[in-house]
């Protein structure tokens, strides 16, 4: 009984949870509707609140991140899974695991002292030499910015990408790989080729999963992305995500209006996060379940 | 060999190759952070870190010792909402595990386990400041404790369930009712897995950072009992990371070094134990 | 498993009982403004070294901060250097069923501070080029409105990088106040307060984030209170006042700047005093007030922030110059020992 007690409690926060959120979002859920999504004004002293440019924010850093992370990931998945002698395996996913418990906090200190010089000094005048051309590249170095919030939020996601997709990759069922040996491919096309696409759902899960962390990320975002609400086509330009703008304000937005407009902002970053939880989960069930069945085929 | 199998030789070659590299660049990335704060924090950390409370601004010396006390009475808060709470209620799943109120359990504590830190601060702020008008060490341990829940949960489920059935059968049979068997059999079979589910935990919620700005909000000073403000290590970091005085950023990497070092430890010392216990699934 | 839970729970047994036994400092609470943290921090610092029963934790959280919490109450007072509007003066009264009073503590100065390289000294800055940059019509560094006025002076070509505040800022509605009194653009299309939509800029967090900003970030430009470009030796410049001339930020022209509101101060103390007259006076300055409710239900906390305030206004006065904040006019210290027998 006293099990179904405990058991029963993680539901009713959770509902007490979400109720917060959405009883703490009235005022500017009935003033700006859905407006509130399409409009990029932030503006405390006129009362006007428009989330857009925390969404872009929160979506381009997501973005950057995994275009880094996921051929990185998968291709450090891959070595894992197929190539690497089991314990070597062990050994490095070990590693890899301690990578993922390392705090956001830390990033963020690490952001700030060693990526952004990087970015400022380097990295982002040689990109704007190379590839000026385009408007991703565009506009001063300040170090601070969309592509140093990707590039720090990118090294937090890989290793979940790495030990998911390791897992997926493990469970496909040997046969799969020795077929396609058998028929006279590489070790590379038989991987690639066959194992991979197998496995191609519960790497996608990984990735969701990846983009779930990175999308509620607050610490270390808010050390290097320059806080500033603003939609620009350039990485390089200042921006501000929906965890950032929420640890920055909150404790001083004088005005419900203010205040419930950033309760509104987490309801947004809470529902985002939800879906695209379930959806990796999903993803990834389907993956092993299919992996079994065919094991047993 | 004809030249387009020498090719496709070639191309498995490289690609396997650099599969190899980026993992050696994802491991590499650790030692790298791991180096960088040993170099930094190491050469920050002297007895007055440890010892003092943080001086004036702009003066130099000083240290984090009611942000270490702070972090320990938090993280034991944490833990004292978190571990029961968690371990109670995956003893109900693992024997209730069909039923629908199970499944629903399952659904929240998923829930629950991917809402961003940040909303989990705003939520205690509105359950365990406003209320009582005041920030607190009490508020800022329900945030951790809350985000603690679903990760203890469904660890300590999953291990539970791991436990064979031969097992609880023959306690059964020797006419065991079945909680005495789950006091006195399941549970302590399962007992490694538990203890690495609630270090793992522990090391998450040691380092978070963002669910305290508004619960427990900072202090300059000890903080007496439960119901004031307290300083933490997360909060010093990031607080003394972005201001300009090189003083505190030398204490920002010596608290660095101190956190990470510690949640390394609990991670390590938690996959130990799961090692040397029985053949569990790693969750 | 048993084991470790009973440890656990011995432990914070023994923790509590610890607590309940130990002699308890009087805990108080106060949360805002960052532009005199350096000088509240010293300040409790002593306070706590001189009375070590009573323990008041500062947080700087900004001006925006201390008035939102001091509000919700969750604070036993607040800081700020934008003093209460009307609207947030009402707001607390029909939250509270009391007001609340402002306690000026010391002036200080937001100076703008640079980040040039080849640029080590003081640059002139006129109200123009102030409201241009942040306006993000004057773009680059070598700009005429600039160097009209600081002639010899090699400026590189170079764009400037607007630094101001992210968070509720008094630091920031004092130089919001300032470019409102001298640009009728920057007035109407930005305003003034803790708070605005700056047209251009990176933002960090409190007077430490703008300031650590701008140490990292070459051929940048933004505002802070005089004693953090002090305490981190970055330069910084002067600013004509009214009078036409270029003042530097110091405790001389800081006071000046004071002298005429200190005769007219009024019984609530909030008054501006940017772009006050005078020729030694600095424009871009102001008085930082705490924000203490009218009553307080805790007497021992009041007599607790009362006997700070006190001390505050006599001996602590003596601590602000080596701060660089100046002290307060002897007009408005009688004023506020007289106000101080309003706090019940």
């Amino acid at each position: 009984m006293i099990t179904f007690l405990f058991a029963a409690s993680v539901v009713l926060v959770t509902i007490l949870l979400v109720y917060e959120l959405w009883i703490g979002s009235t005022l500017p859920r009935h003033k700006f509707g859905l407006h509130f999504f399409v409009t990029s004004v932030w503006d405390p002293i006129f009362d006007q609140f428009g989330a857009l440019p925390f969404i872009y924010g929160t979506l381009v850093t997501a973005g950057v991140s995994l275009i880094l992370a996921v051929p990185l990931g998968i291709g450090a998945a891959i070595f894992l899974a197929e190539l690497a002698p089991a314990r070597v395996s062990d050994i490095l996913e070990f590693f890899i695991d301690l990578l993922a418990a390392v705090p956001s906090v830390i990033y963020g200190l690490l952001g700030v002292f060693i990526v952004i010089p990087l970015m400022r000094e380097y990295i982002q005048p040689g990109l704007k030499k190379s590839l000026g051309f385009l408007p991703l590249f565009q506009g001063p170095a300040y170090g601070v910015g969309f592509l140093t919030a990707g590039v720090v939020l990118a090294i937090m996601v890989i290793p979940y990408i790495i030990s998911v997709s390791r897992e997926v990759l493990l469970s496909v069922p040997r046969d799969q790989r020795e077929a396609a040996l058998a028929l006279g491919a590489t070790r590379w096309e038989s991987t690639w080729k066959v194992v991979v696409p197998f496995a191609r759902t519960g790497i996608m899960g990984s990735i969701f999963l990846a983009l779930a962390r990175a999308l509620g990320e607050t610490m270390a975002v808010t050390m290097v992305i320059g806080n500033t609400p603003t939609i620009s086509a350039s990485l390089f330009s200042p921006g501000y995500s929906i965890a950032a703008v929420i640890a920055n304000e909150f404790t001083e937005a004088t005005g419900d209006l203010y205040l419930q407009s950033l309760i509104e902002l987490g309801l947004v970053l809470f529902l985002l996060t939800f879906i695209l939880n379930g959806l990796a989960r999903l993803l990834i069930v389907i993956t092993s379940q299919r992996g079994s069945e065919m094991g047993q085929a | 060999m004809s030249s387009n199998l020498r090719w496709r030789k070639f191309v498995s070659s490289f690609m396997l190759t650099m599969t190899g590299v980026c993992a050696v660049v994802a491991v590499a990335v650790l030692f790298f952070i791991l180096g960088y704060l040993v170099y930094h924090g190491g050469t920050s950390i002297n007895w007055s870190f440890f010892t003092k409370l943080p001086a004036p601004v702009g003066e130099t010396g000083g240290g984090m010792a009611n942000a270490i006390v702070g972090s320990g009475k938090l993280l034991l808060l944490a833990a004292l909402i978190g571990v029961p709470i968690g371990f109670l209620g995956a003893i109900y799943l693992a024997e209730f595990s069909g039923s629908s109120v199970a499944f629903v359990v399952r659904y929240s504590a998923d829930l629950l386990n991917g809402v961003p830190s940040i909303v989990i601060g705003i939520f205690a702020y509105s359950l365990a400041v406003l209320p009582f008008k005041h920030f607190s060490t009490l508020a800022g341990g329900l945030a951790l404790g809350l985000m603690m829940i679903p990760i203890t949960l469904r660890s300590t489920e999953e291990f539970l369930r791991a436990v064979p059935r031969a097992l609880r059968e023959g306690a059964m049979a020797l006419g065991a009712s079945k909680w005495k068997t789950i006091a006195t059999v399941i549970v302590p079979a399962a007992y490694r897995g538990i203890l690495t589910a609630v270090l793992l935990a522990f090391a998450r919620v040691a380092g978070e950072t963002a669910p305290l700005l508004f619960t427990a909000f900072g202090n300059r000073f000890w903080s007496p009992g439960w119901n004031q403000p307290t300083a933490s290590l997360p909060v010093m970091i990031f607080t003394y990371a972005i201001a300009p005085y090189e003083d505190w950023h030398r204490q920002a990497w010596a608290a660095g070094l101190v956190l990470l070092g510690l949640i390394l430890i609990i991670n390590i010392l938690a996959r130990a134990i799961l090692a040397r216990g029985v053949a569990v699934p790693r969750s | 498993m048993k084991r470790i839970t009973g440890l656990l729970v011995a432990m914070s047994l023994l923790a509590g009982a610890g607590i309940v036994l130990a002699d308890n400092p009087l805990s108080i609470n106060g949360a805002g403004a960052t532009f005199p943290y350096p000088m509240y921090s010293k300040w409790f610092d002593e306070y706590h070294k001189k009375y070590g029963n009573v323990q008041i934790n500062y947080q700087s959280i900004g001006s925006g901060g201390g008035i939102k919490q001091v509000t919700e109450g969750t604070v036993d007072f607040g800081a700020s250097d934008g003093p209460m509007n009307d609207d947030q003066l009402k707001a607390f009264q029909d939250k509270h069923g009391f007001g609340i009073l402002h306690f000026p503590t010391v002036l200080g100065a937001d100076i703008p501070t640079y980040n040039v390289p080849g640029v080590s000294g003081e640059l002139n800055f006129t109200p123009e080029a102030i409201a241009g940059i942040f306006l993000g019509k004057i773009t680059k560094w070598n700009d005429p409105a600039i160097a009209g006025a600081n002639a010899g002076v090699k400026l590189p070509g170079n764009d400037i990088v607007v630094v101001h505040r992210s968070d509720g800022s008094g630091t920031s509605y004092i130089w919001t106040d300032y470019l409102s009194k001298v640009s009728d653009d920057w007035k109407n299309k930005v305003g003034k307060g803790t708070s605005v939509n700056w047209p251009v800029g990176l933002g960090g967090k409190g007077n430490e984030g703008v300031a650590g900003l701008i140490k990292q970030t070459p051929n940048s430009f933004g505002y802070v209170e005089l004693i953090y470009a002090i305490q981190n030796n970055m330069p910084y410049g002067r600013v004509k006042n009214s009078s036409g001339a270029f003042i530097k930020a110091d405790l001389a022209s800081v006071t000046a700047a004071a002298a005429g509101a200190a005769k007219d101060m009024p019984g609530d103390f909030r008054v501006s005093i940017t772009n006050a007259p005078g020729k030694t006076a600095y424009p871009i300055c102001s008085f930082t007030w705490l924000l203490i409710p009218e009553k307080f239900s805790d007497a021992a906390k009041r007599d607790a922030i009362k006997g700070f305030v006190s001390w505050m206004l006599t001996d602590g006065q003596n601590d602000a110059e080596a701060l660089s904040y100046a002290k307060l006019p002897k007009e408005v210290v009688a004023k506020e020992k007289l106000a101080l027998a309003r706090v019940q």
